[in-house]
């Protein structure tokens, strides 16, 4: 509305970009991974968050996509020598959009509740499958794998350590969010809004409400699949684990933790989450999720809108 | 592998037993979405702490019968408590919103089980061990009397449902919630009646299925996904449906697996769902799709 929100809004985030950059500069090993692994899981939820958020549609199934994109890294980083970084993101991205493209193809023929039983169920027919499949994906032992270097093929090359990876990590986020942002500002995020808030209407003020459900849920695979892609470079290996759905269910957590459709929250949901766990690790071990699911599901409760929810029209300015 | 009759035999009566206990597990979840719109994603887990109940009690007691009682009682009590404080406030709210709320519960409630009973399972006795020659085989008579008493508690709904004064009450309230209220039925406590009937029936079929399987925190997992896509097959919030589908798949997965791991065969009952979404969306086993 007024001129002044843009540049309050940008101002934050050259703040809040500049601190992750020299992050890995001032905090300690374990810090520093940490905060590589939030922007990671951050990207997973804020893929998810476009159809959660502004589509209107809980997906239980990102770990799908995030999986393909992992298992994707990984066969082109152990099929082709030398590994290279950008055939990894390719097969890793082409994966996801594979599985994304089948996924939105049956899904979002079903609205609601349904929709997300149908994700549900399609994580887990690939969990199954690549539980199962041994012989090329190393069942449930997984793959492991070298991690390529960072460089442009002729022109440079330098191997990958945690700063680095770090900066590579941001980059691809902080590059992820401009475009997810600009998509969500544009007409077609505007249709995906006007899904969200009233179905019926949009189609019948003429828009082919499926076509859109199905570019949104692509387009949220593939961010989905790159996060995957990610992760894999950073842990060097791809497990069945990452498929199943609980995956999923914790993307949802992030989502509702940090406030749905702002992009920026379900990255602070996944801080949160995360944060949370490293905490209650110290005192419950691997029950955790005991008090981290308690938190969660008062959240659902009592604060619908999330952390950062009532930040959601300034952000979307 | 050449394929027997017996084979199909002995798997035809395998679905069926395993199809009448998921549609004991499968008609608490319609019947709680039919009344409540709530998508319960915590069923699994009240149906594996049915079954830690049982396991309790047992050990306590040493009958099995008591023990089927006691779980039934006291997880419908825990669904009424878990109905009143988390899902009352969010009546009204987006159906969404109970999905979110339900599968809070359980993470709660599975990292609870898993750090009260431990990763190792137990095992539930059988009742009673007598066995016919079946083929080759020699086939436990409990399977088939667990089959019977689905049949039976689900029987016993279907009639309160449709001669009992509260089961009226509750299909008023399915039917129209604001009408309901206003003939004076006391449509929150319906609501937390059938989510406790819900959840005693899942803690039931817990107790009936524990001897055929180890008892394990993770256990309800894959009964919620596989109440879920019965739920979706046969149509949602439809008694009747959810039955027929439950054991529709069921045997389905168990010819499969005469060919495929079980692990594999799961992926029938996937592929099922997506057919039924396919072709129709409301449900196989409705009469008219809307």
């Amino acid at each position: 509305m007024s001129r002044r929100a843009p540049v309050a809004f940008w101002t934050g985030f050259g703040i809040v970009l500049a601190l992750l950059i020299v992050a890995p500069l001032l905090l300690p090993e374990f810090w520093q991974r940490f905060v590589t692994e939030i922007l990671i899981w951050g990207l997973l939820a804020m893929s998810s968050d476009i159809l959660i958020g502004y589509t209107g549609m809980i997906s239980f199934g990102h770990s799908a996509f995030f999986g393909l994109g992992m298992y994707g890294a990984a066969a082109a980083l152990l099929s082709v020598r030398p590994p290279s970084l950008w055939l990894a993101l390719a097969y890793g991205l082409v994966a996801a959009a594979v599985v994304a493209i089948f996924v939105a193809y049956f899904s979002t023929r079903l609205r609601d509740i349904y929709f997300s039983i149908t994700t549900l169920v399609f994580s887990q027919i690939f969990y199954v499958i690549i539980f199962t499949w041994t012989e090329v994906t190393g069942g449930e032992n997984g793959l492991t794998f070298s991690r390529p270097a960072l460089g442009i093929p002729g022109v440079f090359s330098v191997p990958f350590d945690s700063n680095t990876l770090h900066w590579f990590v941001l980059a691809v986020v902080t590059v992820s969010y401009l475009l997810l942002r600009r998509i969500t500002q544009s007409p077609f995020g505007m249709v995906l809004q006007s899904i969200r808030e009233n179905e019926p209407r949009t189609r019948a003020v003429g828009y082919a409400v499926e076509r859109y459900k199905i570019v949104a849920v692509m387009l949220s695979g593939v961010f989905a699949g790159l996060a995957g892609v990610l992760y894999a470079l950073q842990n060097r290996f791809a497990a069945p684990d990452f498929v199943f759905f609980v995956v999923s269910g914790e993307v949802v957590i992030f989502n509702v933790m940090g406030g749905v459709g702002t992009l920026v929250g379900p990255i602070v949901g996944a801080a949160f989450f995360l944060l949370l766990r490293e905490g209650f690790s110290r005192f419950f071990t691997e029950f955790y999720l005991i008090p981290v699911g308690i938190i969660f599901t008062a959240m659902v409760i009592f604060m619908p809108q999330g952390l950062l929810g009532f930040l959601r029209r300034r952000l979307n300015q | 592998m050449p394929i027997l009759l017996d084979q199909i035999v002995i798997q035809t009566i395998n679905g069926i037993v395993t199809g009448m206990i998921l549609a004991l597990v499968a008609s608490g979840l319609t019947l709680i979405f039919g009344i409540m719109d709530v998508v319960n994603f915590a069923h699994g887990e009240l149906f594996m702490l049915g079954a830690y109940v049982g396991v309790i009690t047992i050990v306590a007691t040493g009958s099995f019968w008591l023990a089927l009682l006691v779980a039934t009682l006291l997880i419908a009590l825990l669904g009424a408590i878990i109905q009143v404080t988390t899902l009352r406030p969010l009546l009204g709210r987006d159906p969404l919103t109970t999905i979110l709320a339900t599968f809070g519960l359980s993470l709660v409630l599975q990292n609870y089980a898993l750090w009260q009973f431990g990763p190792v399972a137990r095992k539930i006795q059988e009742p009673f061990t007598g066995h016919f020659s079946l083929f080759y085989l020699d086939y436990p008579w409990y399977r088939l009397v667990i089959a019977g008493l689905s049949a039976a508690i689900i029987g016993a709904l279907w009639l309160f449902l449709k001669f009992g004064t509260y089961g009226i009450w509750i299909r008023a309230t399915t039917q129209d919630r604001v009408m309901a209220s206003a003939m004076g039925i006391p449509v929150p406590w319906v609501h937390t009646a059938v989510f406790a009937i819900g959840a005693g029936m899942a803690a039931a079929s817990g107790v009936l299925f524990g001897p055929l399987v180890g008892v394990n925190h993770a256990m309800g997992l894959d009964w919620v996904l596989k109440a879920f896509i019965v739920v979706v097959v046969g149509g949602m919030g439809n008694l009747g449906g959810s039955i027929a589908a439950a054991i529709f798949v069921s045997l389905l997965e168990a010819y499969a697996s005469l060919w495929v791991s079980p692990a594999q065969a799961v992926i029938v009952s996937f592929v099922v769902l997506i057919l039924t979404l396919l072709f129709r969306p409301t449900g196989l086993f409705v009469p008219t799709p809307k």
